[in-house]
């Protein structure tokens, strides 16, 4: 079972009723839950949007786009009925926030939904879980059900003349299924492709309906928005990103855990002081601060705000906030090996510059790592992530190729150490079968 | 006729009449297909391409797609390593390689006894809690290459205590 951690710095928003029985209708009752959705009922569509504007709530699945701002582009009439779809689909190496919010919190996951399809109009909510998230489907499921017994869900919710359903889905294994349009392919029972934008979701999505499709931590944001206002809300945070982030610090730290910091929490202190510091007194390496897809930073780069402008400036993004610290007797060869061979493994294999170019990168990569590597293929790796970038249909490639070149450009010297049949020094894992 | 057992039968019936289109009932079907039958055989697919209302080819390309599904059996316990970037910073490698030695296989093995599989998976999202694997759809998390022999023991332990009375 994960263990739930605390430091006094925290800001508990999304994690309040975390360890407290929440999963249990009653008790989320009791703790203030659903009162948000019931409020949002009386209130309307065009209150809702506007609070969630003034929130300043960004995206949490990586991007960071306005909440408010992407429920607003979904057209008032349309012909075909609109959804919500929850996208907790969680992969991103390095990322376990949604897991906690499914485990702990299953209503508030719904009562965003709920609130969510008032704002857009859409009368089903869709809430998509990973494959390997079977037991917390299992949480969400007996959640769903137990609000439908109250009235909460079904064709009159809590005693109005508004509809609203909500349909759990679950995935069978595909990092891609995680792309918002890949996601809606395998909901229609398809593969998980991406499609080309435009259009957008919010004009044509699921079922070829406007939807809406937000991450699973913005969803469960979203009650918590509306019960303490948007002002409040925007002001635990930093300029322009509201409120706080379940940021889950993995790695070599002495108190890895998932923590709720305000927006804009500095992220030296994040590794020092809330998760423990560097495990065993060792020295800092590099820190890749929002999953594996985001640019590592330097231990001279980690003085910064963690917010999406902040990290954005620095050179990386803030992602899906999962912050995965490196220490000094890591080898970055392999650990940027291990990232490729990640998106490698994940291409769908539906735009050739992504298929190929994770395809030669790891290739390039294992031998390298493995002491048989060439000088010109630094240069080479660097020119395939190069030309991955911004060529294919959705952002895996990008989130493939960003990691690389920051590995090669940042720690090339580390690069060059491994040329001439010289062994990793570190060496660890390499594996000889596979050059 | 079915391949499934009542129970499951029942579920099934009533997936395909959750959403709104059939279709979207295909992903979860074929998983909770192999949840009882343990891979998707032919005659999974078979039944789900009659359940849904769609071709055979069309199951099989969807069901390739997702690397959950796996087209022969597995052991009764599936063995799932994780050795993506924080399991790794953190042993996932000398976890995976401590079940190879104690279950004698390598990734996608099976035991001679049908009891365990072993795999080598992309991250399970248990990030904060690695070195972590998953046993079928159950999770062990901050593990170390010690634990793995009781780890082992404990479902070895329920094969014998799930096992029919001779």
């Amino acid at each position: 079972m994960p263990r739930l951690v605390s430091h006094p710095d925290e800001v508990k928003i999304v994690t309040r009723r975390f360890g407290m029985g929440a999963a249990d209708i009653e008790r989320y009752i009791e703790l203030g839950g659903y009162a948000s959705a019931k409020r949002c009922l009386q209130q309307g569509a065009d209150w809702i949007i506007n609070e969630m504007k003034a929130s300043n709530l960004r995206g949490r699945g990586g991007a960071g786009f306005p909440a408010g701002m992407k429920w607003s582009f979904v057209p008032k009439q349309s012909a075909k009925p609109k959804y919500v779809l929850v996208n907790g689909d969680e992969s991103e190496p390095g990322t376990c926030k949604d897991h906690l919010i499914f485990l702990h919190d299953p209503h508030a996951v719904i009562e965003g939904t709920i609130i969510a399809g008032l704002a857009i109009g859409a009368k089903v909510g869709f809430i998509y879980l990973r494959g390997e998230y079977r037991y917390l489907l299992e949480i969400m499921e007996k959640a769903v059900a137990d609000a439908y017994a109250r009235g909460f869900l079904g064709k009159n919710i809590f005693g109005s003349d508004t509809e609203f359903q909500v349909i759990t889905q679950t995935g069978a294994g595909a990092y891609e299924v995680g792309e918002e349009s890949a996601l809606m392919e395998s909901l229609e029972g398809k593969r998980g492709v991406p499609r080309i934008k435009p259009p957008f979701p919010a004009v044509v999505g699921l079922y070829g309906g406007p939807t809406v499709i937000n991450n699973a931590e913005t969803i469960a944001t979203v009650p918590h928005v509306i019960e303490m206002g948007a002002a409040a809300y925007a002001a635990v945070g930093s300029e322009r990103n509201g409120g706080t982030r379940l940021f889950g610090i993995s790695g070599h730290v002495e108190r890895p855990g998932v923590y709720e910091l305000p927006m804009g929490y500095n992220l030296k202190k994040m590794i020092y002081e809330v998760a423990g510091g560097i495990r065993g007194g060792r020295k800092l390496k590099a820190v890749v601060p929002g999953g594996s897809s985001t640019p590592v930073l330097l231990p001279e780069e980690i003085d910064i705000g963690m917010d999406f402008d902040q990290v954005g400036k620095a050179g990386s993004m803030l992602g899906s906030g999962g912050v995965v610290v490196i220490d000094d007797q890591t080898c970055i060869v392999e650990f940027a090996l291990r990232t490729i061979s990640f998106y490698q493994h994940e291409s769908c294999g539906w735009c050739i510059p992504c298929r190929e170019g994770t395809d030669w990168i790891k290739k390039s990569l294992t031998r390298f790592h493995a002491g048989f590597g060439e000088a010109k293929d630094i240069d080479n790796i660097q020119y395939l992530a190069e030309n991955m970038m911004g060529r294919t249909f959705c952002p895996l490639g990008d989130a493939a190729a960003m990691p690389t070149l920051g590995f090669v450009k940042k720690f090339r010297k580390e690069f060059e150490d491994h040329l001439n049949g010289k062994p990793c020094p570190f060496a660890k894992h390499v594996d000889l079968a596979v050059v | 006729m079915t391949l499934f057992s009542p129970r499951l039968a029942a579920r099934l019936d009533a997936l395909v009449e959750k959403y709104p289109l059939r279709r979207s009932a295909l992903v979860p079907m074929l998983l909770y297909a192999q949840d009882e039958i343990g891979y998707i055989s032919d005659a999974v697919v078979a039944e789900v391409a009659q359940r849904i209302g769609i071709t055979e080819l069309d199951v099989r390309n969807v069901a390739t797609y997702y690397s959950m599904l796996r087209f022969k059996p597995a052991g009764k316990y599936n063995v799932q390593v994780c050795t993506n970037i924080s399991c790794m910073l953190r042993g996932g490698y000398e976890i995976y390689e401590r079940f190879k030695e104690e279950l004698g296989i390598g990734h996608k093995g099976v035991t001679p006894d049908g009891l365990f599989s072993l795999e080598e998976v992309e991250c399970i999202g248990v990030c904060c809690w690695a070195p972590a694997i998953q046993v079928n759809y159950d999770f062990h998390d901050e593990l170390k290459p010690d634990l793995v022999p009781g780890i082992i023991d404990g479902y070895r332990g329920k094969a014998v205590a799930e096992a029919p009375h001779a």
